[in-house]
């Protein structure tokens, strides 16, 4: 019989929200509020009016030993608060959690790392910190520099480091770990490609060795390349559990509106996307309808409807295209091109659309995902949503219809092709 | 699934993690398992103390020399305050022994969650670790003074006296005093952040309540018992006693004073357990 390595229960977690969203307070504050405390009991009674929010409520799983779960979800949707609960970071505010074995989280790498020290003091810090014995650290310690290929700087303080190093070394540390259950935070999110390659090879090999791994991500293909299900939260509940393949188109695919648009509502927008407000995303078909399946073979439109409440210089609106799979498509920017983004340096106040169109002949048959992006150029991001819509492509018109089979590779071209017969 | 790469035997306890509610067990059986973090902690601590200082390890001890001379003409050539036939620079001297460990508690343990907001809303160990690797960090500092001071002692020829082997007692005695107030002051500053503000203050207040500068005699007879309600009394009096011979065993003022003591700590420690579960919230 499996054990259960993980067992969740009812469990949820509340936190306080108010018109001050500092979380701590002043004496001054507190003696303030104990004055007032007679007048607030005799206007709303003796219940306490504090403006909470449930950021995980009636979460139940269980994980068996040696299973891989991968958590997916929006931003904001619980995720992290689900791993900093298990990792004994925080406490829940009811239900519980039944954790057998030693648990090792990696909700960030480098913690504690001080720039004075040298890599090797880093090391031993960052391990014991992590909880590793020093036994545990000076036996794997060849290992651990070897892995993170830093052998000639050992020696140096980190804060000489260069970033990509850095990571390399901390990442190397917390990928020693061992620990029974390891629980991972979007801890791909950071670093070159390199790096993710590598992140994602140790973790793979944690998970054969039959470690039971909780993994956080947004990244799609590292979600179905390492676990086997997949759990999806969304507003702080569990609204599904399935194998990953599953879990992962029904993440990309829910919560969307039925036509091919979606709209923010002013409490989707977060407070620092100001003065950039976005409106609507829609994909509409040749002939300007907003659909949820276009074809291949016409021209089709993507607009993106926003709002500036103030004026904005070097602005670009974006969309990304990318596979069900979440594997990246393309990325286009409004200001791509040289005149558009001469005419449009600085955008006035107002309302606007950006529409790109969507060559014919481009886009296979199946089903796309699309994002937003408003920024400027490496200095500030105003509103960014990866997975805002789907939408189908149908083969109609395409060339090859005549056969009716399924068709590799994102891109449907109409090639020219030459036909001749070579003369004896 | 290969049972080799599993190298340590996988524990078959269950931890279980529920809301707690009131008063919490000190669970100090997993800060005997972190022990090894508070050596590391601290170690990390010195050591970056004196990296890239020119004078380095040598600031442990300008501080409480200047301090010390500061102290005596002012108390001395000023306020013309007995020392009890001692030497006023040992007099001072020792005392600011063990109040260099206590007013670092009081700054830097009172600092230290803060400082390690990184850590605590990262990773799990027992939080009590902070503010205990802060104080411990004053015991280098600690013993480094000792040695001026022994030195010191040597050059006045004054011996010490047989009841130096109680000196580790007192100093025991100090790291409970410097631990309570300083897990008090660490919990209570995850709360409200004043506390941060107010510690310069009120480490100078205390200085001058303690008999750093002055001999307990200074303050008349039936104020002797309420004054040694600062635990630092005791400890001051204790180590002028055990090194200098200062006076008769120090008896009920000593008594009052270890009582503080072990009540602020033992209290300190509930209580910051208590806050424990807010404190990633809330750092």
């Amino acid at each position: 019989m499996t054990d259960i390595a993980i067992h969740v229960e009812n469990l949820g977690k509340q936190y306080r929200i108010g018109a001050q969203l500092d979380s701590y307070r002043t004496l001054r504050d507190s003696l303030v509020d104990a004055a007032k405390w007679p007048v607030r009991v005799l206007r709303y009674g003796l219940s306490t009016r504090v403006d909470t929010i449930w950021a995980l409520k009636n979460i139940n799983f269980e994980v068996r030993q040696g299973e891989v779960l991968g958590v997916i979800g929006r931003n904001g949707a619980g995720k992290s608060t689900l791993l900093k609960i298990l990792s004994r970071v925080t406490e829940p505010t009811e239900g519980y959690a039944e954790i057998r074995g030693r648990v090792g989280s990696l909700l960030e790498v480098g913690t504690g790392f001080h720039p004075e020290l040298t890599g090797r003091e880093n090391i031993y810090l960052n391990g014991a910190i992590l909880g590793m014995k020093r036994v545990d650290i000076n036996k794997k310690f060849d290992e651990i520099v070897d892995f993170s290929g830093v052998e000639k700087f050992i020696d140096t303080p980190v804060k000489r480091y260069s970033s990509g190093m850095y990571l390399r070394l901390a990442f190397a540390v917390a990928a020693h770990m061992d620990p029974e259950i390891l629980v991972v935070d979007e801890v791909l999110a950071v670093g070159d490609a390199e790096f993710q390659r590598k992140c994602l090879g140790k973790m793979s090999d944690v998970a054969q060795e039959g470690r039971t791994v909780l993994f956080v991500s947004h990244n799609m293909s590292a979600i179905l390349r390492l676990t086997q299900e997949t759990i999806v939260l969304e507003n702080g509940l569990l609204v599904y559990r399935a194998p990953s393949p599953q879990a992962v188109d029904f993440y990309l695919s829910s919560g969307f509106a039925q036509t091919s648009e979606r709209c923010w509502q002013a409490d989707e927008i977060p407070a620092d996307a100001s003065p950039f407000r976005p409106i609507a995303l829609r994909v509409q078909n040749a002939q300007g309808k907003v659909v949820d399946t276009v074809r291949s073979a016409e021209s089709n439109f993507i607009e993106v409807e926003y709002a500036l409440d103030a004026p904005i210089s070097g602005l670009r609106l974006g969309v990304y295209l990318m596979t069900m799979h979440g594997e990246p498509i393309f990325t286009s920017f409004d200001t791509d091109d040289q005149e558009l983004y001469n005419r449009f340096g600085t955008r006035p106040a107002g309302r606007y659309f950006s529409r790109c169109v969507i060559p014919p002949d481009l886009l296979n048959e199946g089903r796309y995902v699309l994002g937003i992006n408003a920024s400027t150029f490496r200095v500030r991001r105003y509103f960014q949503d990866e997975h805002a819509l789907a939408f189908s492509v149908d083969g109609t018109g395409a060339p090859g219809m005549q056969w009716p089979e399924l068709r590799f590779g994102l891109v449907r071209p109409r090639l020219a092709w030459h036909i001749e017969e070579l003369a004896q | 699934m290969s049972e080799t790469a599993l190298s340590t035997k996988p524990s078959t306890e269950v931890i279980v993690l529920k809301p707690s509610r009131g008063w919490i067990s000190l669970n100090l059986r997993d800060l005997w398992l972190y022990r090894e973090l508070v050596y590391f902690l601290t170690w990390r601590d010195i050591k970056v103390r004196y990296k890239q200082t020119v004078l380095g390890a040598a600031w442990a001890i300008i501080q409480p020399l200047i301090n010390m001379i500061v102290l005596s003409f002012i108390f001395g050539n000023l306020a013309k305050m007995s020392t009890d036939n001692i030497p006023r620079p040992i007099f001072t001297f020792t005392a600011l022994l063990p109040w260099g460990l206590f007013s670092k508690a009081l700054s830097d343990a009172g600092r230290s969650m803060l400082a390690h907001r990184g850590m605590i809303t990262k990773v799990y160990f027992p939080r009590l670790i902070i503010p205990l690797a802060s104080v411990m960090g004053g015991v280098v500092d600690f013993i480094i003074q000792l040695l001026i001071l022994l030195g010191m002692m040597l050059y006045y020829h004054i011996t010490p006296t047989v009841a130096v082997w109680t000196l580790p007692l007192f100093l025991l005695l100090t790291l409970s005093t410097a631990l309570g107030i300083g897990l008090w002051l660490s919990a209570l500053n995850v709360l409200y952040r004043d506390i941060g503000y107010i510690l310069p203050f009120l480490t100078q207040i205390w200085l001058l309540i303690t008999p750093v500068a002055y001999s307990v005699k200074e303050v008349p007879g039936h104020w002797q018992l309420i004054y040694a309600l600062n635990p630092m009394v005791g400890v001051v009096e204790g180590f002028r006693w055990a090194l200098l011979g200062t006076q008769n065993a120090p008896g009920p003022i000593l008594a009052v004073s270890v009582g503080i003591s072990l009540f602020l700590l033992i209290t300190g420690m509930y209580y910051f357990r208590r806050m424990e579960r807010t404190f990633a919230d809330m750092v």
